[in-house]
């Protein structure tokens, strides 16, 4: 096959490539420029993307002994991952900017141009598994569940998936795979991986928006309407929120208080117990099936609502243009804007963006 | 093997340069020691600098050398504005420059205040004379590349100089493009007289003419008044200090020589090839648009504007098929940049990524071209249809 490899100039792109060229196939390395503000050096783990970053993702194709190329794409991850993250935030919701390049750029425009310049898959280092079924291309958590990135892979179609190759998803624990690429003479064996937001390097979110939603006081209020402290810009607030709340008002009960919701338009926080965190439903439109859509219109599945929570049994429901689910037992604090992947088993079946959320303790009870 | 598209980027070193350069590293002395051996290692570096000062029309105590184009150009345009005369302001820099000259200037406005007045470019890439000496009144130093690095055109040297002699601004000339593939004449350009001013340096760089990375030189007049980077053992005038590169010199004296002999043949030959290369061009691609001056130009240059297709795709196919191209400018991180040059032009964002630079030199032939040709089309149409994403 011939394969373009995806190297961000971490360590699990460089050995995902290393193994597409051991297995045979025709492999060709590119290193996305997406974001403009990169730095020159990277500092420490936080970012990604400066040009240290694209000289060690350069390294480790010279190591391999295959064409390097930088392709810039900056312009379309500021539309579609940047000015999508800011929106979102305005509106009061959550986003989760690596679903969205994940479905935007690397396994869209990359994937598209990968294909119409002649390549059959474009290869990452993401830790999942691809298995051919009976219908067709499935993507499946990988064997390390610390390590499994199937979640923020949960956007792609069949199609898509059909031009993809994760060569790590069987590998036991990540360990092996910085071991790899020590014995295999890769500079970017001891790297450590990259986390939080690639476009904010230092780390600070909330600087970051502030300085782009802006910064407007408003009333936190409690469920019944009455405020109970201010805040200075409610983008700085997601659900389930406990810290960074500077309440003048204690709670009747003396207990800690957490954020149930943000309202945009009124510019307000809600906040309440952590019972009232508790979520019995959630629904969302804006949603894909990685293969044929369900043929019931009701299913039983694990949902995972965050890249790292616990997937949770649930009833899946599609109710004309929604996908409505219902847990087993109540989700704790479901923040608007985050992604729902259904699986079956290892197995998944699709995800849809949560739009609303129905609270398993109504006000007053 | 590679069909190599790029020697505007760089060239093979010549036997020449490799003969001198393998010749003198054996001489082994400083330059500037006062024994035997260091006296035969001068005399080395003084033959490389007659050479130089013969083939570039001036003096041998005005060839100064550097360590290549880049670090002449700092010197040249950086040591004039330190040692401008009291009273004079501003640096006249034409759009379309080379970095080197471009990020010199920028430092020096937003380092030391230095006014910059921007000469906008003709349609053809040329520098406008008039324009030109317009801007010139109460500049403390003039620069210009006579021979644009990435479009190809030619500008008038002996008329800009000319402009900046009337003026009394000193002049700087970016020949890194120009020397060995057309006529260079500091002297003639500059005229007679002793002023601080008019044509007082021209920049030249080594491995654009097959000497090795790490050579060239600026000629710096007699009569100018040029601040130094470097400080230290006071070598080449107290302009230039450090050891010199003996076997660097030899080295480039040796290529510049060379590339002199030949120019006159060389230009016929490369502009033949150009031909090839241009007819198979317009008769596959129609659509393709050629930018620079049609005649003023540098003879082994073609720079095409492709429209609907990004030069880095292009760049990319062409490169699987083993042959070599340059969109004009990649950033550190080897991102292909839209050209400033194309935008000088006139031209708009998209057009400047759409572009495409096939430079020929000494060791182009028309197999090569033939290549090009043979993959163009199907490059074109796939990147085409690849967008622009």
């Amino acid at each position: 096959m011939k394969i373009l490899a995806a190297m961000s100039g971490g360590v699990d792109s460089a050995v995902a490539a290393a193994r597409a060229v051991d297995a045979g196939h025709e492999v060709v390395g590119v290193h996305l420029a997406l974001s403009r503000a990169g730095g020159t050096l990277r500092t420490g783990s936080r970012g990604c993307c400066t040009i240290e970053d694209a000289m060690d993702a350069r390294r480790a194709a010279d190591r391999l002994g295959i064409p390097f190329y930088v392709w810039d794409f900056s312009e379309r991850f500021r539309d579609d991952v940047i000015d999508d993250f800011v929106s979102e935030y305005r509106a009061g919701r959550t986003p989760n900017p690596c679903m969205r390049c994940n479905e935007k750029i690397k396994f869209a425009a990359l994937l598209e141009r990968a294909v119409e310049l002649g390549f059959d898959a474009v290869c990452t280092g993401h830790y999942a598994l691809l298995v051919d079924g009976p219908e067709g291309r499935e993507l499946h958590r990988a064997s390390d569940a610390a390590k499994d990135q199937s979640y923020v892979l949960g956007v792609l179609t069949a199609d898509q998936l059909a031009h993809t190759y994760f060569p790590l998803g069987a590998t036991p624990t990540k360990a092996l795979v910085r071991a790899e690429a020590a014995e295999r003479g890769l500079t970017v064996a001891q790297k450590p991986d990259s986390h939080d937001i690639c476009f904010i390097p230092d780390g600070d979110t909330r600087g970051w928006l502030a300085e782009r939603v802006g910064t407007a006081a408003g009333d936190i209020v409690d469920r019944d309407g009455a405020v109970v402290g201010a805040h200075e810009g409610a983008h700085a607030f997601t659900v389930g929120q406990r810290r960074g709340l500077s309440l003048g008002v204690p709670a009747p009960d003396g207990k800690p208080r957490f954020v149930l919701e943000v309202r945009p338009v009124t510019n307000t926080v809600v906040v309440g117990p952590k019972e009232a965190l508790a979520t019995a439903e959630i629904a969302g439109t804006r949603r894909s099936w990685t293969g044929r859509a369900p043929s019931a219109p009701s299913f039983a599945c694990e949902v995972q609502i965050r890249a790292h929570a616990e997937p949770v049994p649930a009833q899946a429901e599609i109710v004309g243009d929604e996908v409505v689910v219902r847990p087993a037992s109540p989700f704790d604090g479901v923040a608007p804007g985050q992604t729902a992947v259904l699986y079956d088993g290892t197995r998944v079946l699709g995800q849809f963006t949560i739009a609303r959320t129905v609270s398993a303790v109504p006000v007053g009870g | 093997m590679t069909a190599y598209f790029d020697h505007a980027a760089t060239t093979p070193l010549r036997p020449e340069a490799r003969a001198a350069w393998l010749e003198a590293v054996d001489v082994v002395g400083n330059a500037s020691s006062v024994h035997g051996p260091g006296q035969r290692a001068r005399r080395l570096l003084e033959q490389a600098r007659e050479e130089v000062a013969a083939t570039l029309d001036c003096d041998p105590v005005e060839v100064v050398f550097t360590s290549g184009g880049t670090e002449s150009i700092n010197l040249a345009v950086k040591g004039l504005w330190w040692a401008r005369r009291a009273g004079s302001d501003g640096i006249v820099l034409p759009d379309g420059e080379h970095h080197a000259t471009m990020d010199a200037v920028e430092w020096l406005r937003t380092a030391e205040g230095a006014g910059v007045t921007a000469v906008p470019l003709a349609e053809t890439g040329a520098i406008p004379v008039h324009a030109f000496a317009a801007a010139l009144p109460g500049a403390a130093l003039a620069t210009a590349m006579i021979a644009n690095n990435e479009v190809g055109t030619v500008s008038d040297a002996p008329a800009l100089a000319a402009a900046a002699a009337a003026e009394a601004v000193p002049l700087h000339i970016d020949a890194v493009g120009a020397a060995g593939t057309i006529d260079v004449r500091f002297a003639t350009w500059r005229g007679a007289g002793r002023a601080a001013a008019g044509l007082v340096a021209l920049s030249v760089s080594g491995h654009k003419i097959g000497a090795p990375v790490g050579t060239g030189a600026v000629v710096v007049s007699r009569h100018a008044a040029l601040s130094p980077l470097l400080h230290g053992g006071g070598q080449q005038r107290g302009l230039r200090s450090g050891t010199q590169d003996v076997a660097g010199a030899a080295a480039f004296a040796a290529a510049l020589s060379a590339a002199e002999r030949g120019r006159e043949a060389e230009a016929a030959r490369l502009t033949g090839l150009r031909r090839r290369l241009v007819d198979g061009l317009r008769a596959a691609i129609p659509q393709a648009e050629l930018l620079g001056d049609p005649d003023r130009r540098l003879p082994g240059n073609v720079h095409v504007h492709f429209p609907g297709a990004a030069g880095e795709t292009l760049l990319f196919l062409l490169d699987q098929a083993d042959v070599a191209v340059s969109t004009g400018s990649a950033c550190q991180a080897g991102v292909a940049e839209p050209s400033h040059v194309v935008r000088a032009l006139g031209r708009d964002e998209r057009a400047a990524r759409s572009v495409l630079r096939f430079t020929m030199g000494r060791t182009s032939t028309a197999d090569e071209v033939d290549r090009l040709l043979a993959v163009l089309p199907g490059a074109y149409a796939r990147a085409v249809a690849a967008g622009s994403r």
